[in-house]
């Protein structure tokens, strides 16, 4: 919207396309028999295992949406970073090495390994889809909203562009070609995040981030009442707005409709510059008073005051990592809050510049509400997104399945080792990548999920061209993962789940995996298009959710305690897939998709690890002693 | 419904060991999130204070959990190799029986 189209980012995408693409089906010939398709023939050297890892894990979400959050909010988009990150502990110390000496090539299969038991299979195919289904929303809702600035293109063309590519790598290869897809992305997002981060630090922090970097204008004026008067010349003021951050003034300069705020609501007044987009009666939308095709919405971001040992200066220069932190800690950035009402007939969606502290943005409680204005559920609702983050990365199906890749056990945690120094040192990266982008003059306040690859132009537009190329691939690559988890679940588990008198072949099996991918990603297609506009990281968050209170329960009773029962594991499953889904749609964010006020939700909660993980755990327990004659585990 | 064996390679040498020894790290890493989630979550301002260089301890906490993770991790891999290696060497040291 406020960046033109850029021919190198439009190349850049295209090579990586056709790269991706030659890579699928050069693995193509070797993928006929099912190990092959599903597991890679469980030869991929752990080396690339775990950067395929690190490739398939940091989705766009990641990317794309933790940077963005730490650039609008600071500190607390940096609690996903560490949440994410914490996930892969249990990974590594709970569930890599026994779920590969358990398993075969799903989640199911592992169950099944230990329990023949109807049912099984079947209910962990379910919770495998339903997982993946709720994460590749976001990653499809992701891919749309990334060519709308880069290539031009409508939201939905995004979608189904994402969408046909990768159901043509997974349809074609299999886990092999989706392997190393995922291995070249995960180099290219952690080497360039690291060229990016250099770029911020060597640049340092400055008041005025560029020469373009727009001139805030103020007014002085005087309220007196509804009266407003004392204007600059050519000024008129035609209306007034209170709410309940301040006092906004409506003027008219040249026919030119601005919105400013008052400094207080009477006597002498500065009023300062907002932003705004404005939907007038008519339907036709001005940003900042003009059509869009003037371009006046302009980017934002800056440093209001910098100081240094106790004095101010203008900018830093060239800073290490720790006096880059530590100065933006004793600083002041200049944030931009939404608000939005209506007025005269027009819906006003505006942004003030908004002062605030770096000791402030450097702590926690400016988007969780744990600090001013909580409550004992805000508090838990925090806890527990980010008990959901810590438990449900193990449990994740596309996480799971790249077990199965590596030759043995020793390669599962060596590759997952690996996965967790590139992922932590990734995450590190978000920190410097969201800040710089928070005091860079690069942010879009439209898109959020705009500012790693907008502040990657500030620095020229051959590493914009590239980090978008990347944020492309990682969309591919985290898609055809899930895709790729989806369709093992249906052509083994449902399969298997439903029509168990009927022995299907190898050959079989990799077709209806194949014509699997190809509904599943049709499926992510449609939803992606359904979805546009949904919050990105909510969405994923609830995956991790889901993940947490269906699968890892089973998961880890089954490895931890001997009691475990087929019974148990069904029950729990069921339990935790559907209390999770069913307080999600109960929740506050949910509740306007049904015509209910946030505010009226049933449950209060809008994370519901906390109460699902617990009952999901409680679940098997009780089930499992209660059957715990009729069903023995036969290991 | 069996889809005959995922190929593995190599004997896995010391599972118990490995086993516990996870548990064992897990527990502590669970123990130093916990501390972090429960600062967050209810004396949120005791971030702000500064421990070293200018950095707070939101920072300094953050930081530490990501470093520490890949820590474990080097140590957890390190015995767990050495353990492997270990009972390697004690199995054709041990001989061929038959």
């Amino acid at each position: 919207m406020i960046y033109s189209i850029s021919p190198l980012a439009i190349g850049l995408f295209m090579a990586i396309v056709v790269a991706v693409l030659a890579i699928s089906v050069y693995f193509a010939r070797k993928s006929s028999s099912s190990t092959n398709y599903f597991a890679a023939g469980g030869t991929i050297p752990w080396q690339v295992n775990g950067i395929a890892f690190a490739g398939d894990y940091l989705s766009a979400a990641s990317f794309l949406g933790i940077c963005g959050m730490i650039a609008f909010s600071g500190y607390d988009g940096f609690l996903y970073s560490i949440g994410y990150l914490a996930g892969w502990i249990v990974a590594l110390f709970v569930i890599a090495e026994p779920i590969k000496r358990l398993g075969k090539y799903t989640f199911a299969d592992a169950l099944d390994a230990i329990f023949k038991f109807p049912g099984i299979r079947l209910m962990a195919g379910i919770s495998t889809l339903v997982v993946s289904i709720f994460y590749l929303i976001p990653q499809m809702v992701g891919a749309g909203s990334l060519v709308v600035p880069l290539l031009g293109l409508p939201h939905w063309i995004g979608v189904i562009g994402v969408g046909s590519i990768v159901i043509f790598i997974v349809a074609t290869a299999g886990m092999k070609s989706t392997t190393y897809v995922q291995f070249i992305k995960g180099s290219l997002l952690i080497v360039f995040s690291l060229i990016l981060t250099f770029a911020i630090l060597n640049k340092g922090l400055s008041t005025k981030p560029s020469a373009e970097y727009h001139q805030f204008e103020s007014l002085e004026a005087t309220i007196s009442g509804d009266l407003i008067s004392g204007l600059p010349a050519g000024y008129s003021a035609t209306d007034t707005h209170a709410t309940a951050t301040g006092l906004f003034v409506r003027t008219e300069k040249a026919g030119t409709i601005r919105w400013w705020k008052a400094s207080s609501d009477n006597g002498p007044v500065t009023l300062a510059e907002t932003l705004t987009i404005t939907t007038r009666a008519d339907g036709s939308i001005l940003y900042n008073g003009a059509p869009r095709e003037e371009q006046a919405f302009y980017q934002v971001g800056h440093l209001d005051r910098i100081v240094v040992d106790g004095q101010d200066v203008d900018s830093t220069g060239r800073l290490n990592p720790i006096s880059y932190l530590s100065i933006l800690n004793q600083s002041r950035v200049m944030l931009f809050s939404e608000v939005k009402f209506s007025a005269g007939g027009e819906q006003v969606r505006l942004w003030y510049q908004n002062p605030v502290e770096g000791s402030r943005i450097l702590r926690p409680g400016m988007k969780f509400k744990v600090d001013e204005g909580s409550s004992l559920v805000s508090k838990l609702n925090f806890v527990s997104l980010m008990l959901a983050l810590f438990l449900g990365t193990a449990a994740l199906p596309h996480v799971l399945i790249r077990y199965y890749t590596v030759p043995s056990a020793k390669d599962a945690r060596k590759s997952t080792i690996l996965a967790i120094i590139a992922i932590g040192f990734f995450y590190i990266l978000t920190l410097f990548i969201g800040l710089g982008a928070m005091t860079s003059g690069v942010i879009d306040l439209t898109d959020s999920n705009m500012a790693a690859p907008l502040l990657a132009r500030n620095f020229g537009i051959l590493l914009f061209a590239i980090i978008s190329a990347i944020a492309f691939a990682t969309v591919l690559g985290t898609v055809s993962g899930l895709i790729m988890a989806s369709a093992g679940a249906v052509a083994h588990d449902l399969v298997d789940g439903i029509f168990k008198k009927h022995k299907l072949t190898d050959r079989q099996r990799v077709i209806i995996a194949k014509v699997a991918a190809i509904a599943t990603g049709i499926v992510a297609i449609l939803l992606g298009i359904i979805f546009k506009g949904v919050n990105v990281s909510f969405l994923v968050g609830l995956a991790f959710a889901i993940a947490a209170s269906a699968n890892f329960p089973a998961i880890v009773m089954i490895l931890f305690w001997k009691k475990t029962t087929a019974h148990g594991v069904v029950a729990s499953i069921l339990v935790g897939m559907l209390l999770s889904v069913g307080i999600i749609m109960l929740s506050p964010t949910m509740a306007p998709y049904f015509g209910v006020a946030a505010g009226d939700a049933l449950i209060p909660l809008d994370n519901p690890g906390i109460v699902s993980i617990p009952v999901s755990f409680l679940t098997l327990i009780i089930v499992s002693l209660l059957t715990k004659k009729k069903v023995v585990a036969n290991t | 419904m069996d889809h005959g064996p995922n190929i593995t390679t190599g004997k896995d040498y010391a599972p118990e060991y490995k086993s516990r020894l996870g548990l064992r790290l897990f527990l502590v890493y669970s123990i130093l999130y916990a501390g972090f989630i429960i600062i967050n979550a209810f004396i949120p301002r005791l971030m702000a204070f500064i421990l070293f260089a200018g950095l707070n301890l939101a920072v300094v906490y953050g930081f530490g959990l990501i470093i520490t993770a890949i820590v474990l991790g080097l140590i957890y891999n390190h015995l767990c190799t050495k353990k492997e290696q270990q009972m390697q060497a004690a199995e054709s040291a041990g001989g061929q029986k038959p």
